[in-house]
């Protein structure tokens, strides 16, 4: 499913500030760039978790911010599926709790695909502190996808993992873009997962957007 | 230990408990609030809760007389609701709970600031409004924290003996802790009852300070 998402804002952060006006459309959209480049501070954005100096934030013509009109939606009315990247799983649940945590009312089926495509059904009786680190990052997708998200928020959702778990849990998430169809923002600093999982890359840099295009074109020239 | 040591040891015991419940709701309120909120007369208002800890006890009972007292603020509005609270076991409860509270209110606040927010910020995204995410994300995590300091403030309340003389006094029967009864049996001479409700006090209160401590440190 494509979408259009309206990033058009200013956000200050003590001497940073982030500084972004850019209409992006796809099925997977990736902001790409060095750390500091302030990915995170835009997906915090969207998600409601910091609220812009003033522009605007919308999901197609659904306003989530917009200082003009004085709208700033909750980020628990924003239905924005948030994985951070210490994907802070509730410590003192379960797997199973973590993952219907946000499930209100969703189907038992809902909760056996997404438990199907993650291959977490082994696990749905774990202690959180008894998971690996790739077994951790899928629940905190499934934790998100139970939620019934417009969209998915991904603030690099492989990091600290090695090697050959990285491969496998992008590959996890490359099931997930294709079986739930449901849009994604996925912040990265890495080409590998860019060209692995987007349509459409924003490069930021210093908190401005330095390009935006396909992402052979945007990853080859960065 | 005679029927009326025990009697004294069980009577501050159950005051303690019922002083402690009662001031579970608003300590945990206060202290949430102190470590999440921001607003103006927010350090006036911790202070105000906090002075117990520095003031005398003594001055505190005093502070409580003179509002439930027959003539206080409090204290009118009570009477004429037919509600006596000076020199009765009413009275002891209200002594423990405000000199409780502060320790209560600073351990319980300590446990809410270590919850890293991102539990909470995660759980707002995920369609949980603020109470969800107080009974089943800050709460649950901070619990241990928050049962240490209902430990320590009932360790307080157990001990308690300037603010209670002055709003309860120390009538046999109806409100003699086992901090009055101490004070009343040294002063007239009467060691051995006071060497036996020192002992009790010991006890429960090294079995509820070890317990605190286990929890603080767990």
């Amino acid at each position: 499913m494509s979408f259009s998402l309206t990033l058009d804002f200013t956000l200050r952060q003590g001497e940073f500030s982030v500084e972004i006006h850019e209409t992006v459309e796809g099925r997977a959209v990736a902001l790409y760039g060095p750390s500091g480049a302030g990915k995170t501070t835009v997906l915090e954005a969207v998600a409601g978790l910091r609220r812009p100096e003033r522009g605007r934030i919308a999901v197609g013509e659904s306003t989530l911010f917009g200082s003009e009109g004085g709208v700033n939606v909750p980020a628990r009315q924003r239905r924005m599926g948030y994985i951070r990247q210490e994907v802070a799983l509730f410590p003192h649940m379960n797997v199973h709790r973590n993952v219907t945590y946000g499930a209100h009312g969703a189907p038992p089926e809902a909760l056996d695909r997404v438990l199907a495509v993650l291959d977490l059904k082994p696990l749905i009786e774990r202690r959180v502190d008894q998971l690996s680190g790739g077994e951790q990052k899928r629940t905190a997708i499934a934790r998100a996808l139970m939620a019934g998200p417009q969209m998915l928020l991904l603030d690099e959702p492989l990091s600290a993992l090695d090697v050959a778990m990285h491969q496998r849990v992008l590959q996890y998430l490359v099931r997930v873009r294709d079986e739930f169809q449901i849009p994604m923002l996925y912040v990265s600093h890495r080409a590998d997962e860019v060209r692995a999982l987007a349509d459409w890359v924003v490069r930021l840099d210093a908190g401005r957007v330095m390009a935006a295009g396909i992402p052979d074109k945007i990853l080859d020239r960065a | 230990m005679t029927p009326d040591l025990w009697s004294i040891a069980a009577f501050t015991f159950t005051m303690a408990a019922a002083a402690t419940l009662l001031m579970l709701p608003p300590g945990i309120a206060l202290a949430w609030v102190f470590a999440r909120r921001q607003f103006p007369g927010r350090t006036a208002l911790e202070t105000l809760v906090l002075l117990p800890l520095v003031i005398p006890p003594v001055a505190t009972g005093l502070i409580l007389l003179r509002l439930f007292g027959r003539r206080g603020i409090f204290g009118r509005v009570l009477e004429s609701a037919g509600v006596e609270i000076i020199f009765t076991w009413k009275a002891v409860i209200l002594a423990m709970v405000v000199m409780g509270l502060p320790l209560l209110v600073r351990a319980a606040r300590s446990a809410f600031e270590q919850v890293d927010r991102r539990y909470e910020q995660i759980a707002a995204t995920l369609g949980a409004g603020p109470f969800r995410i107080f009974f089943t994300v800050t709460f649950p995590l901070a619990r241990r924290g928050v049962l240490a300091g209902a430990l320590l403030a009932f360790s307080r309340a157990l001990g308690e003996f300037g603010a209670t003389i002055l709003v309860a006094g120390s009538i046999p029967g109806s409100t003699r802790t086992i901090a009055a009864g101490i004070y009343r049996y040294t002063e007239i001479g009467n060691d051995a009852a006071a060497n036996s409700l020192m002992l009790v006090s010991i006890m429960i209160a090294f079995g509820a300070l070890w317990f605190s401590n286990r929890l603080a440190q767990s």
